[in-house]
């Protein structure tokens, strides 16, 4: 059970989303926005936080589309990660979305949700990173689309009181040569000690990785090392290994030593498929 | 738009009864299910959603009810072991292939497997399979049984 009581809001409008999220604020609730709900409740039982009311936008139709045009596929921030999956529009984020968590909870767990979670991963970040995605915002300045790599370092940086509306990604995204693998230390169901995401684009290699670091990253640097034809696979692995952002995490699932091993293993495996036309 | 504060009186669609509850915004549907309506065959395990054993289905789909909100299942059909009556195809499969030992993961991957079924009709890739059922745990480790359960719903002329 959650030891303590809170409000409960169910908006049907983006705009009543963003009103209640100001009026309980101004009453001191300290609110937070709920979708899947899976990260919010195990931290409230937990003690780890404690709201004074949530705000669940799920049942806003923005927040729920799911549809492929021409150009652009659209993802609503309330869309499950199975709704994703069953989607199969994209078959990198099908992938990513496949491996968070188990199969029952990727029926609850959300896009918005996994992006904005307080857990480190974020793996639905990677597909986002590598395709050019936009991301929709709703907040003090209403509606509006920026890249997603200008409002993500890591983690998102929203402001008070604004959310995640939809994820937008391009036509080639769907079409593009594409790699996941996920390593972890024991289960397949885990969080990762390395989690990467490949795409090709006109020939060049995209990668972003997550477990390695504290955050979930892309780096032009290590792309540069990765795509110089005129070094060897093995120095190509080398040379991007040491190029991460920061040092390599390190928790009870693999110390940033091992970490790093399984890197380079798993930019080796990735380097060998990609220059044996594998990808 | 929706707001509820303190103890309020919302409806529940369970087993396909609609039943008026008094609950917090803060009750998990797993406390609702077993305390205010006796449906006690969703297990609290692990009470984290990693186990598995509160599964129950909501519109056709497994959800793990520790970390469901009471509330936010109003208007959506929730189904528990006790909605399937004693006699569905995945229970006399279960009986049938004796998947289970002490008993106490039964009610999720009895949940599990009949939405499977529901959502796959037909005979699914072995890693569709595999994939549902590893959102369990069974500490008795009747996997084996459990897979045996699972290809009793698919008779042999449902192959592709």
């Amino acid at each position: 059970m959650i030891p303590f009581n809170f409000v409960y809001c169910r908006p049907a409008t983006l705009e009543q989303a963003y009103e209640a999220f100001g009026q309980l604020q101004a009453e001191g609730k300290n609110p937070v926005y709920y979708a899947g709900g899976s990260e919010v409740i195990t931290l409230c039982r937990a003690g780890s936080i404690a709201p004074g009311a949530v705000i669940d936008l799920k049942e806003i139709p923005e927040c729920r589309v799911l549809s492929a045009d021409r150009e652009d596929l659209h993802f609503g921030a309330a869309r499950t990660l199975n709704d994703i999956k069953e989607s199969r529009l994209v078959p990198l984020l099908t992938l990513c979305c496949g491996r968070i968590a188990d199969h029952t909870n990727q029926c609850r767990i959300t896009l918005g949700g996994n992006l904005c979670g307080t857990i480190l991963y974020r793996e639905t970040c990677l597909p986002l990173l590598l395709a050019d995605a936009t991301v929709t915002l709703f907040g003090g300045r209403g509606l509006h689309a920026v890249p997603f790599q200008s409002v993500f370092d890591g983690r998102m940086q929203l402001e008070a009181g604004e959310f995640i509306v939809e994820v937008g990604l391009p036509g080639w995204a769907a079409q593009a040569p594409h790699w996941h693998i996920k390593r972890t230390t024991n289960e397949k169901i885990d969080y990762p000690l390395v989690s990467l995401a490949a795409l090709c684009k006109d020939g060049r290699l995209r990668v972003a990785l997550s477990g390695v670091c504290s955050y979930p990253f892309r780096s032009a640097e290590i792309e540069d090392v990765l795509n110089d034809s005129s070094l060897s696979i093995e120095r190509r692995v080398e040379g991007a290994a040491a190029l991460l952002p920061e040092p390599a995490y390190s928790d009870v699932r693999g110390s940033g030593q091992y970490r790093v091993f399984v890197l380079k293993n798993t930019l080796q495996t990735l380097l060998e498929a990609f220059s044996n036309d594998q990808i | 738009m929706i707001r509820y504060e303190g103890k309020t009186v919302i409806k529940l669609t369970v087993n396909g009864s609609v039943h008026e509850l008094a609950v917090r915004p803060s009750d998990l549907l797993l406390d609702v299910l077993r305390e205010q309506l006796g449906l006690t065959a969703a297990k609290p395990g692990c009470k984290n959603g990693d186990c598995g054993a509160c599964t129950v289905v909501i519109d056709g789909w497994p959800a793990k009810s520790c970390l469901v909100l009471a509330v936010e299942a109003e208007g959506h059909a929730i189904l528990t072991v006790e909605g399937l009556g004693g006699t569905a195809a995945v229970q006399r499969a279960f009986v049938e292939e004796n998947a289970f030992q002490c008993g106490y993961c039964t009610s999720g991957f009895l949940m599990v497997c009949h939405a499977l079924q529901t959502q796959h009709p037909t005979l699914p890739e072995e890693y569709v399979i595999e994939e549902w059922l590893a959102s369990n745990v069974c500490r008795c480790t009747s996997y084996e049984e459990i897979r045996a359960a699972v290809g009793r719903l698919y008779p042999p002329e449902d192959a592709p």
